[in-house]
């Protein structure tokens, strides 16, 4: 917890960022909008090649620093689809790495669908997009064993609306660290 | 009681009720009838007038809410007849009747009551009933529907469903709650109540347990739980997320979709739990498993087309062929228990629909327009459908009969209401 304190007061010195880590499923800092898809994919080539080991000597947790691709924890997906995409590709590449390089850390990737459908083939579906992330995650270098999946199917909307925002929202995975 | 109190409707009384009655019960509304109905004449019971809550008030509603009956005006008629022998059929013919129902209700004395009613086809001037039951006043729902049941099967042909029950799923606010109730609506009970959400309650088919799955262990977890005791247990609780469970018509094992071995499959537990047996392996997506009535099939969902489609294979997972063909998108079979056909949800032009596949001739009729119809749950005698329209995020049960005929809509005061599944016929 004192890192997670300690952090929180960096990312905010920093970056004059108000987002405090919650308890919430949701990752700590992230765009409310459908476009962060777009957002996401703006600023992960530039910063993907960034990450590597030594995460914890510098005192600040890469995972919460807004302006690592460490922060960016959603990756969205196609209507139907489990298909991760290109767009998405650098982010999931920097989480594997992280995990590559600390072996001690343990993420759960959290699969959702949008409201439309059935119930149980929706959770499915969110498993699948969930699975789909952890398979590149463990073939660029992290272990199955630090990678677990579950779904929400489409019972956890982050977005409650009804539209096509609130649909391309909630077809998502979310990253969530162990001890976030 | 007061007499006042007869002109409120039962719901109202039992939504007063303390302990464990819920109060989400569900009204009916029909929204569309059969093109030809069954005119009846109901006579209210002689001395019926002496309880409050009656018996020929209740039938004539669930003969109504069908969509298959009419209800022809009795008033005038004098004598009332009470019984089977004193329906004059040309009386009622001049009326229109096809079929007439005229009884008794007689105080025993030690608060029982002995109801009696006939049911006279005065068309072909024949008896085609004459029961009597002994009952508390207690009991005048429960008996009501048993005799709108013998109503249905004599004049249609096809058991009744008055006497069944519903499982439903509702959420208000964070609360998720499982409930049974009358098929009527009635009488709603709580069966589980969680802050985490609840999916897919499915009856035992001897009616005395639920199998359901619930996120309370912030992951799918399938449970069974008896309904008459509370009890309950975690039938599949594998790592990964445990769903759709679906019993064998032997009530004894279930199919579930598991993930422990990776994508979602379809394996077997017995309904007491212990090691799961996996029956079907594909590269994709296998789930919403449905047990065929004779219980050597399964029919169930699958993406390994590459669209979600129906599919039908042997319990030792043999014999697998592709049922659905039009469309990307045909989930959540449920077989009809005539073993003829398969009832499920499509989707076309971005529309949820309920639609059924007769077997033979692999013709698809759908049933109902969308745009957000899900879950359905076939009525024990084949003939009606329940099903969730989840539009809006505030989901309302409907009904509709295999003919596509009958519609019916069970609207819940508050609560957004989804994942029907209609019970089993009660043990005689």
């Amino acid at each position: 917890m004192r890192n997670l304190f300690f952090a929180t007061l960096i990312a905010v010195a920093l970056a004059g960022c108000q987002t405090t880590p919650t308890e919430d499923n949701a990752a700590p800092v992230e765009d409310k909008s459908a476009t962060a898809s777009q957002s996401g994919a703006a600023t992960s080539g530039a910063s993907g090649s960034g990450v590597s080991g030594s995460s914890t000597s510098g005192g600040a947790n890469p995972l919460r620093d807004p302006s690592n691709i460490l922060s960016k924890r959603s990756v969205y997906f196609d209507f139907d689809s489990y298909v991760v995409r290109d767009e998405f590709k650098p982010l999931v590449e920097a989480h594997a790495k992280y995990l590559q390089s600390n072996r001690n850390a343990r993420m759960t990737i959290q699969g959702n669908a949008d409201e439309r459908g059935s119930h149980e083939y929706n959770l499915a579906l969110g498993q699948r997009r969930a699975d789909a992330v952890k398979r590149m995650m463990t073939l660029i270098g992290a272990t199955d064993g630090q990678v677990e999946t579950v779904s929400f199917g489409k019972e956890k909307p982050r977005n409650q609306g009804h539209d096509e925002v609130a649909w391309a929202e909630n077809r998502r995975d979310d990253m969530v660290y162990a001890g976030e | 009681m007061p007499r006042l109190l007869r002109r409120i409707p039962p719901f109202l009384f039992l939504a007063l009720l303390p302990v464990f009655a819920a109060n989400a019960q569900l009204t009916i509304e029909i929204v569309g009838g059969a093109g030809t109905t069954i005119p009846i004449a109901i006579v209210p019971f002689e001395n019926e007038n002496s309880y409050p809550l009656g018996i020929t008030g209740i039938v004539g509603a669930d003969l109504t809410r069908s969509g298959l009956f009419r209800l022809v005006d009795y008033s005038g008629v004098s004598p009332r007849p009470t019984r089977a022998e004193e329906i004059q059929p040309a009386v009622w013919r001049s009326r229109n009747a096809d079929a007439v129902v005229a009884g008794s209700m007689r105080p025993l004395g030690d608060g029982r009551v002995e109801v009696r009613f006939g049911l006279v086809d005065v068309v072909k001037q024949t008896q085609l009933a004459s029961m009597t039951y002994t009952v508390t006043p207690a009991q005048f729902r429960v008996t009501a529907h048993k005799i709108a049941d013998v109503i249905y099967e004599k004049l249609t042909g096809d058991p009744g469903i008055f006497s069944t029950r519903i499982a439903y799923i509702t959420k208000q606010g964070p609360r998720y709650q499982l409930l049974v109730a009358d098929a009527d609506g009635a009488d709603p009970q709580t069966v589980v109540t969680s802050n985490e959400p609840l999916l897919s309650p499915k009856w035992s088919p001897d009616g005395t347990r639920i199998a359901y799955v619930s996120f309370e262990n912030k992951k799918p977890v399938v449970y069974v739980q008896s309904l008459s005791t509370g009890q309950r247990i975690a039938v599949a609780n594998f790592r990964g997320s445990n769903s759709s469970p679906a019993w064998s018509p032997d009530g004894r094992r279930l199919a579930v979709t598991l993930t422990k071995d990776g994508s979602s499959q379809i394996y077997m537990v017995n309904a007491d739990g212990g090691t799961a047996a996996r029956i079907l392996t594909s590269s994709g997506i296998d789930t919403e498993a449905a047990f065929t009535p004779d219980g050597g099939s399964l029919v169930f969902t699958s993406d390994r087309g590459g669209t979600p489609q129906l599919y039908r294979a042997s319990i030792s997972g043999g014999n697998v062929e592709r049922l659905t063909f039009d469309g990307d998108y045909n989930v959540s079979p449920r077989p009809l228990p005539d073993g003829k056909g398969v009832v499920f949800v499509r989707r076309a032009s971005n529309r949820y629909q309920i639609a059924l596949m007769d077997y033979a001739t692999r013709q698809v009729q759908v049933l109902t327009d969308g745009p957000d119809d899900l879950s359905p749950s076939v009525a024990p005698n084949g003939k009606l459908i329940i099903y969730a329209n989840e539009g809006g995020g505030r989901g309302i049960l409907a009904a509709v009969s295999s003919d596509g005929r009958v519609k019916q809509r069970l609207v819940a005061p508050s609560a957004d209401v989804r994942e029907p599944a209609w019970g089993p016929l009660p043990r005689q």
